[in-house]
């Protein structure tokens, strides 16, 4: 007997597959409606209200970054010392210099948080660009080429993993005196490149076996184009999803940094510093350390938030 | 007076209520799924029923709804998404879709029992077969683990594995498919239920492997006189050990009869394709009959007979009523025991 | 099993080597003088600088440097401290017991809040615990390690007095508590995450179902059938978190004003002290690798199907 849909029923709980098998079975010819893994995953999206929070976020904060003098006409880099030492911060004043206060130098506390977004933004999203070229490369070319070449690339992977991030991005920042946006982006990547890198080979072996693959091979296919047309595109969304999580925590390691003193140097604006000059005046102006450590969080929820929206919009078996 | 009910922890049948002694009534089952992309209608009303000693095999492709009756019998289907709107399951009388979880529970293992399709997959990888075996007596009867062990090695003999002694502290992925299998039937005989739900149990095994497990548990079955529900989609292995079959498309029962009378003269169309769909040596060089179309979306089942868009002799009023399910007799009008067709021309199918 | 212990054990040498050579070079190659760092502000006496530097083995080619602190590692000698000339491992068995109380007590609160909250979550997955499990994860995973910290201390410490701001004695584990607490904050989130995806997972797996046709008690199919599949991929998080978590130690040592690793670490980037943070890192990633074997050997353990030939 005819047994169509044997090939995808094969994880899951009989009964849902039989369902779904059969829905999609009937569905696949009809016109106009593409079912495609990330036509899929964009509806699911669509209908996740993390999501779309997550993004409108991040479409707000890259705005900010991209522009803060939009958002207010206030110095972040001076203040008046005498007038506003430690203002409180007026929460009825929206969108003005006093809106969440002055710190201990008297500059608008406001101000500043939208400024230190400029610069979080930068070194989030340069490492992440950084990372994922490098790693990913290392990572498909171990995945791919497997055998010497995987067992060199893994042992060096292996080696820079060995070493904490944090503690060794220290020892990297604490060499340079002139520590730019650059520098700090660097230093990050030095070390971060290895989670991506692992993700990616991961995904290459598995995609590598996958039929389809071996059908292309069969077929004649050359390395150039089973590497860039059938494996890169169906490895790529788990290193999606590592990536923009990632982008989250590098945003955080930057100003962990910067709290430490071995972050951006030179009066760039750093919400992390910022933090760190607050915790003189926690006990009785929490409001200077506050309002940074906010946007810092809500900043990194909002990428945290979509890779996790990302991934659960991937992952067929977390439907 | 106070009665003391010993088998309380175990539905019994209620006296004067079922006492035709049916084993297992399936009346008007309906199951439907809630899914984004709609309510999959994967069942729509299914009867059956089978007797001690008796056995029923449900027919039918992927997606026909046999698997979701036989988990609603089972009481192991998701909810949600799954949803039982309507209908009743009767064991020995008694309607398990109005007991309570902890009475279904009781009953599942030890009264009704299934075996699945890929015993690979369906034991549990990091536990030895041993464990898994005894855990039916451990929790069940409440037996030490030692005591369960020595049960498990016999049932393990039982269902014929050599050097069972030796095998029952080992894992599932050292057995072969066909042992493995065999492991599956012993779990469900453990306690001799009255009821074993087989789904697809030879589908993942070669096919000399295929009829020893058959036979094997064709046998147990005597033995044990059990009510068996045998889940295929292979017209093979139904004609060997089947009493009766039930042919099922898109969640209802299109066809049933006694096994041979089947083969000899179906009643519906849908039948009629599955039979004229199997390879036969005779007609060697002939086109290989399949029927026409893909089976259908259980979103938006097709109206009037869910087989019309497929069937070679629809006509309107297939595209417009639901045929029901009537008893097939002979020309004269004889009437034909435990035959059906739902088929609006089942008298053409069979007779003409 | 002893055989593939020693091939992995072998395996290792040349990742340690590895990683000892490039923080050695990271530390070394970067600009920053330890020798100058002596004098502070003031100008140096070249002719001084280049005797302790002769003296130390300093002016000598880097990969003499290396070959030299490798000879004395095997011999248990991490070198001495430029300033003060104090052995380095004297410094380092001075901090690690306390670093690795809070570490411990850190993963503890991983390993016990973050699985019982995953897999509360995994089972009732979708539902109220499961989304506010959920919610909590990312809220502690966004909020970077040393604002919870010093959140801590400003309400626990100085709002509410229920601890002291800062640990008086690194020895007392009572007053750890806390400074572990917020350690472990973002590992327990990720424990929990795992645990929670892992569980749903499995749940769905086709033994998950037979479990249930067999007519077992809830609880029994969680603890012995669900639990122990779900669990693998969260003891390699654990394993190897123990060496993240020393590491990770320099914010919350530093806000509870514990003298452990982290404060060691964060004295000599500031003294430029090269040599102790690389018997530092050392001793960090023997620690992850020792790990790393003993979650191979663990998995064994809960996965029959692993065997080491």
């Amino acid at each position: 007997m005819p047994d169509l849909t044997k090939t995808s029923t094969t994880d899951k709980a009989a009964a849902q597959d039989e369902v779904v098998a059969g829905a999609a079975v009937s569905a696949t010819p009809a016109p106009g409606k593409p079912r495609s893994l990330w036509g899929d995953a964009w509806r699911d999206l669509r209908r996740n209200p993390l999501f779309v929070i997550s993004a409108l976020l991040i479409v707000v904060l890259l705005l900010v970054a991209a522009f803060p003098g939009m958002f207010t006409d206030a110095n972040p880099e001076t203040g008046d010392q005498a007038k506003n030492f430690l203002g409180k911060p007026e929460l009825g004043h929206f969108f003005q210099a006093d809106w969440f206060g002055y710190d201990g130098t008297g500059r608008s506390i406001y101000a500043r948080v939208l400024f230190g977004a400029r610069n979080s933004i930068v070194v989030g999203v340069g490492v992440t660009l950084l990372v994922t070229l490098f790693g990913g490369l290392v990572g498909m070319l171990a995945g791919y080429f497997g055998g010497f070449w995987d067992s060199l690339l893994s042992r060096i992977t292996d080696v820079f993993f060995g070493i904490p991030f944090l503690l060794g991005s220290m020892v990297v920042l604490n060499g340079f005196t002139d520590r730019t946006v650059w520098v700090v982006m660097g230093a990050l990547a030095f070390l971060g490149w290895t989670q991506i890198a692992r993700v990616m080979r991961g995904a290459v072996i598995t995609t590598k076996h996958a039929d389809y693959v071996v059908a292309a091979r069969a077929l004649g296919a050359g390395t150039k184009r089973i590497l860039f047309r059938h494996i890169l595109p169906n490895a790529v969304a788990p290193v999606i999803v590592v990536a923009t999580i990632a982008l989250g925590t590098y945003i955080v390691a930057e100003s962990t940094l910067s709290y430490l003193g071995l972050g951006l140097g030179g009066g760039e604006i750093s919400w992390g510093g910022d933090i760190s000059d607050g915790t003189q005046f926690i006990r009785n102006n929490p409001h200077v350390l506050l309002f940074p450590a906010g946007m810092l969080s809500i900043t990194v929820l909002a990428f945290i938030m979509m890779g996790d929206a990302v991934r659960e919009a991937l992952d067929p078996k977390l439907r | 007076m106070t009665i003391t009910d010993k088998t309380a922890d175990v539905p019994a049948p209620r006296s004067g209520e079922e006492k035709s002694g049916r084993l297992l009534d399936v009346k008007d089952l309906h199951v439907e799924f809630h899914t984004r992309d709609g309510v999959v209608k994967a069942v729509n009303g299914v009867n059956y029923s089978v007797d001690a000693g008796e056995t029923l095999a449900v027919l039918g492709e992927s997606g026909s709804g046999k698997s979701v009756t036989a988990q609603a019998v089972m009481g192991i289907l998701d909810m949600p998404p799954g949803k039982i709107p309507q209908g009743e399951i009767l064991f020995r009388g008694q309607d398990m879709l109005k007991m309570s979880n902890e009475e279904r529970r009781k009953i599942r293992g030890r009264k009704i029992a299934m075996i699945f399709q890929d015993a690979l997959s369906s034991l549990n990888p990091v536990l030895s077969v041993g464990y898994q075996l005894g855990e039916m007596f451990r929790v069940h009867d409440g037996l030490s683990r030692k005591a369960a062990k020595a049960k498990s090695i016999e049932l393990m003999e039982r269902v014929k594995i050599p050097a069972a002694k030796e095998r029952v502290n080992d894992y599932p992925h050292q057995f072969s498919g066909g042992m493995r299998q065999r492991i599956m039937i012993a779990m469900a005989l453990a306690l001799e239920p009255d009821l074993i739900i087989a789904d697809e149990p030879t589908t993942a095994l070669d096919v000399t492997v295929q009829a020893q497990v058959m036979d094997l548990l064709a046998e147990l079955q005597r033995e044990y006189n059990m009510g068996l529900i045998l889940i295929t989609h292979d017209l093979g292995v139904v004609a060997d050990v089947a009493d009766k079959i039930a042919v099922m498309y898109a969640g209802r029962i299109v066809e049933t009869a006694p096994v041979h009378e089947l083969y000899k003269r179906p009643a519906h169309p849908y039948t009629r394709g599955l039979l004229d769909s199997i390879p036969r040596l005779d007609q060697k060089g002939h086109e290989l009959y399949a029927i026409k179309g893909l089976p259908p979306n259980l979103l938006k089942i097709p109206s009037g007979c869910a087989f019309n868009p497929r069937c070679p002799k629809a006509t309107d009023i297939c595209r417009t009523e639901v045929p029901p399910l009537v008893p097939v007799t002979e020309q004269d009008g004889a009437e034909l025991p435990g035959r059906g067709s739902a088929c609006h021309f089942w008298k053409e199918t069979i007779h003409g | 099993m002893g055989r593939y212990v020693a091939r992995r054990l072998l395996q290792m040498i040349p990742v340690f080597i590895g990683t000892t050579l490039l923080i050695f070079l990271m530390v070394n190659v970067l600009p920053g003088d330890p020798v100058r760092a002596l004098w502070g502000d003031k100008p140096p006496d070249p002719a001084q600088v280049a005797q302790i530097k002769h003296d130390r083995g300093l002016d000598l080619p880097l990969w003499e440097q290396y070959l030299h602190y490798m000879k004395g590692l095997f011999q248990g000698d991490f070198g001495n401290t430029i300033a003060g000339n104090r052995p380095i491992l004297d410094e380092i068995t001075q901090a690690f017991p306390v670093s690795m109380r809070l570490a411990v007590m850190a993963w503890s609160f991983e390993l016990v809040v973050g699985i019982t909250l995953g897999v509360f979550a995994g089972i009732r997955r979708g539902r109220i615990v499961d989304n506010t499990v959920t919610l909590f994860t990312l809220l502690v995973i966004s909020v970077p390690i040393f604002v919870v910290g010093l959140l801590f201390q400003l309400y626990m410490g100085n709002e509410w007095q229920w601890i002291t701001p800062t640990v008086q004695d690194s020895e007392d584990m009572g007053q750890l508590v806390v400074p572990a607490l917020v350690l472990g904050m973002v590992g327990l989130a990720y424990v929990a995450r795992l645990t929670r995806t892992s569980i749903a997972e499995n749940r769905q797996a086709d033994y998950i179902r037979t479990a249930v046709a067999k007519g077992l008690p809830k609880q029994r199919i969680i603890t012995r059938h669900l639990l122990r599949n779900s669990l693998i991929p969260v003891v390699t998080y654990l394993g190897t978190d123990i060496g993240t978590l020393m590491g990770g130690a320099v914010i919350t040592e530093g806000i509870f004003n514990v003298t452990g690793v982290g404060n060691l670490l964060f004295t000599s980037l500031a003294r430029r002290e090269g040599a102790v943070i690389v018997g530092i890192v050392t001793v960090l990633v023997l620690v992850y690798l020792l790990a790393s074997l003993l979650v191979d050997l663990l998995y064994a353990v809960l996965d029959p199907r692993i065997r080491y030939a």
